[in-house]
């Protein structure tokens, strides 16, 4: 087991490396730094010395890959690939395009971000697989078809309007809680309630129609006709059998979420006025603030590994079948 | 005028001869004729199938793009061009697309919805709402006109509209009576009650009401702004009739830009295997693991950066949101191949052990010749059920990139960009609820139509679905 995780990390290695090459091919080659700059400071009436001061501030002003004038190793390192992606495999960001020390900013808008996606995932698996599994229950009558259109219905909706709608109701007409904003400590539940309820409800469509048809492929399976020729109650079936040995194709979709959860939402955080890391790299978008756009497509990149791993873990601890060598 | 064929013209094109191309194909092959067969048998999905249909015909009037010639000479070189590009469609709804209000409107209003100090005939200044320049402006006494006026022009589009089906029932009725060698009534009869395996009966219930949805509103909108103005006084109609193309260029060519890629990586990767396989499965982990929204913003940011630094490249202003859109539906494609790609290995991998691919090799076929011969046609229905999957997503996909700022063209109109602007409207005093509206109802009717439609398509070619014994009759919505 600790065989197979090591190697597994290994394997993470060079899908960094690739990732790394990727954004950096995208971030420097595909436009020079020169192209930034002018972005930047604006395209016209630009002289070059504002450009060179520019490149000179934030460190772009060396070469790409290889440092001529450079002695020894410092060939090799003082370039922009080995400053700007060598240095995020140790998980120094260095500094945004604004100056800011990017670690920080993620290590403060981390708390904001879990504090709004940990609820939204937890109730939302809760609620879409007891919906799904009450679906199942009623199936083939008019209950599991006009849920199975609603489910539809509701995956039909953007999820802007979902987050527009609700802000619109809950708070505008109902006045029940703060249009947005963010608080620290206790004062946070009446800011997190509204983005997380409006979070459940806007994934409840689609998830709740994957869970159902997960549950029919198990429902026709011989070991749930013996436990119902046991005399066992179909709730006891459902909830006993078929939701364990659905666990498998779950999990496959869900743990490997859970490390992405780190990054937050981007739209719940952005009209709910969250300072999570959702919100900060919107305003990265916006910015044009490609140091930041970097460092998040790493840590996004070293999530989504840990989750894949985390995934072939958790089919260990659900089916002892499975066996990681 | 002189035409104009904008990139993502072209690949809507040649994707509708594609369609058509296919179309004649699968004629001719007896096994997929009886898949799509079980596709027609849905209701839900004629319904939804008739639908994108109307969706679809606004798209490509959208897409037949030209430069009107100007008046007048212009200089030497004889006859000038506007650089303002226009599509067929614009010249259908020029009345719509010209008659702008100053700021907003309600919808079928007469007058503005904020007020304004006007001069009143006797020099006084006073705050009134201000008539509007064009919506309801042929009445002489709007509060005592307006509602006999609205009713009338209704009425109107509900007897066009209704005669407009008579003559379309009628023609079906002829064509089947002809088909099946009986009377219209009969004939009729027979198309009405569904006893035909194709539902015939529920295209013709849809298309009816979407008769009756449109024929009121052309009525009603050669007078009035029949879903209001936004800002600046442009009519919401014909807003929400131009993003349609918008949507259905995201929806479509992303997964056209993605399939060759898809197809070709995923079916090799399980037949060649070894190091080949092993690369291709590198490729796709690298590009999965990078969250799809940054990657996007990535490239989106990047492609802004060449498209702002090389103005030399387009001659208009439409030639360069239409390069943004176009470098959009590719970036997209490209964030999205992945998983297809991965289901077609997979599938590759089953396929590669089977008798008639061992028969293949053992009488030397080339691996070339059995990839394309034995491997490509088995799997492509799972290439036809991502497509018609993809597109609702992507469609809601574009919205939330245009909010986020990294989708279309701000000049570009489309859903994203119409909820952009006005999201904040809510928050007015009085609201401003009909941009928003018109954007929600349109774009829920499209992606609910292409929901439904994929439904039908998948239960109609997954082999699992219909081996599997049908519990009940729920139409379209067996998952």
């Amino acid at each position: 087991m600790i065989a197979y995780i090591l190697r597994r990390l290994l394997y993470a290695v060079p899908i960094l490396i690739g990732v790394n090459l990727l954004t950096f091919t995208l971030f420097f080659v595909v436009n020079t730094p020169d192209d930034m700059a002018r972005m930047q400071l604006g395209i016209k009436r630009v002289t070059p010395e504002a450009i060179e001061k520019w490149k000179a501030e934030r460190g772009y002003d060396k070469p790409l890959l290889y440092n001529e004038q450079a002695v020894g190793a410092a060939k090799l390192t003082d370039t922009i690939f080995f400053e700007k992606s060598v240095k995020l495999f140790v998980f120094d960001f260095g500094r945004a395009d604004d100056g800011r020390d990017i670690a920080h900013e993620i290590r403060t808008r981390m708390g904001p971000s879990l504090a709004i996606a940990v609820p939204v995932f937890v109730l939302g698996l809760f609620v879409t697989v007891s919906f799904a599994l009450m679906l199942v229950f009623f199936r083939a009558t008019y209950l599991d078809f006009w849920g199975v259109v609603g489910c539809v219905a509701m995956m039909s909706v953007s999820s802007l309007f979902y987050i527009i709608g609700g802000q619109y109701l809950v708070s505008k007409v109902w006045h029940l809680v703060p249009i947005s904003g963010y608080a620290e400590g206790p004062d946070a539940l009446k800011f997190l309630l509204l983005p997380v309820v409006i979070g459940v409800i806007a994934g409840v469509g689609s998830s709740t129609r994957w869970y159902r048809t997960i549950f029919l492929e198990e429902i026709n399976r011989d070991y749930v006709r013996t436990a119902r020729a046991k005399g066992l109650s179909e709730i006891r079936v459902l909830f006993r059998h078929v939701l364990k040995n659905a666990m498998i194709p779950i999990l496959t979709g869900v743990v490997v979420v859970i490390p992405l959860l780190f990054m937050g939402s981007l739209l719940t955080e952005s009209f709910f006025g969250v300072p999570g890391l959702g919100s900060y790299t919107i305003d990265a978008i916006n910015a044009q603030d490609f140091a930041v756009v970097r460092a998040m497509v790493f840590i996004g990149s070293v999530l989504y590994i840990v989750g894949l791993l985390l995934t072939d873990i958790s089919y260990t601890l659900v089916d002892p079948r499975v066996r990681l060598q | 005028m002189r035409p104009v064929l904008l990139a993502t013209d072209v690949l809507i094109f040649v994707l509708i001869a594609a369609v058509i191309g296919a179309g004649f194909y699968v004629r001719r092959q007896e096994y997929l004729l009886a898949s799509w067969r079980r596709v027609g048998e849905s209701r839900a999905g004629m319904a939804a199938l008739t639908v994108l249909m109307a969706f679809l015909a606004v798209g490509l009037l959208d897409s037949l793009h030209y430069r009107p010639r100007l008046q007048g000479t212009n200089g030497e070189s004889g006859i000038g061009y506007a650089t303002e590009v226009r599509s067929v469609l614009d010249a259908v709804l020029m009345p719509l697309r010209n008659r702008a209000e100053k700021t907003y409107s309600a919808p079928l209003a007469t007058h503005l919805y904020a007020k304004e100090t006007v001069e009143m005939p006797d020099g006084k200044q006073a705050r009134v709402f201000p008539r509007l320049r064009h919506g309801g402006a042929h009445l002489q006494d709007p509060e005592a006109q307006w509602g006999v006026d609205v009713a009338w022009k209704t009425a109107r589009g509900v007897v066009l509209a209704a005669a407009a089906w008579v003559v379309l029932a009628a023609l079906a009725a002829r064509l089947a009576a002809r088909h099946w060698r009986v009377g219209w009534g009969a004939a009729w009869r027979r198309l009405w009650r569904g006893e035909t395996r194709f539902a015939w009966n529920a295209v013709l219930a849809t298309a009816g009401a979407l008769l009756l949805l449109a024929g009121p509103t052309a009525s009603l909108a050669v007078d009035y702004h029949v879903l209001g103005t936004d800002k600046v006084g442009q009519d919401v109609l014909y807003l929400t009739l131009k993003s349609i193309r918008t949507a259905l260029v995201i929806g479509t060519i992303t997964t056209l830009a993605m399939l060759p890629f898809a197809v070709v990586l995923g079916i090799v990767a399980g037949y060649v295997g070894g190091w080949v396989d092993d690369a291709i499965q590198y490729i796709y982990t690298t590009l999965n693991s990078i969250p799809a929204v940054l990657l996007i913003a990535a490239a989106v940011l990047m492609m802004q950066v060449v498209i702002d630094t090389h103005p030399e490249w387009f001659a208009t202003a439409a030639e360069r949101a239409d390069a943004r859109l176009l470098a959009l539906c590719l970036i997209l494609g490209v964030t999205s191949w992945t998983g297809l790609c991965r289901l077609l290995r997979a599938e590759t991998l089953k396929l590669r052990e089977l008798e008639y691919v061992q028969a293949a090799q053992a009488f030397g076929v080339s691996s070339l010749r059995i990839m394309a011969r034995h491997i490509l046609p088995n799997v492509m229905h799972i290439v036809l059920i991502a497509l018609v999957m993809d597109f609702s997503g992507l469609v809601l996909a574009e919205a939330v990139l245009s909010y986020v700022g990294i989708g279309v063209d701000p000049t570009t109109i489309s859903f994203g960009t119409m909820i952009n602007t006005a999201r904040m409207e809510l928050a007015r005093e009085p609201i401003v609820w009909w941009p928003l509206a018109a954007a929600f109802v349109f774009m829920f009717v499209l992606v609910l139509a292409a929901n439904l439609f994929s439904d039908a398509v998948r239960d109609g070619f997954d082999p699992r679905t219909h081996l599997r014994p049908r519990r009940g009759r729920v139409p379209g919505v067996v998952a």
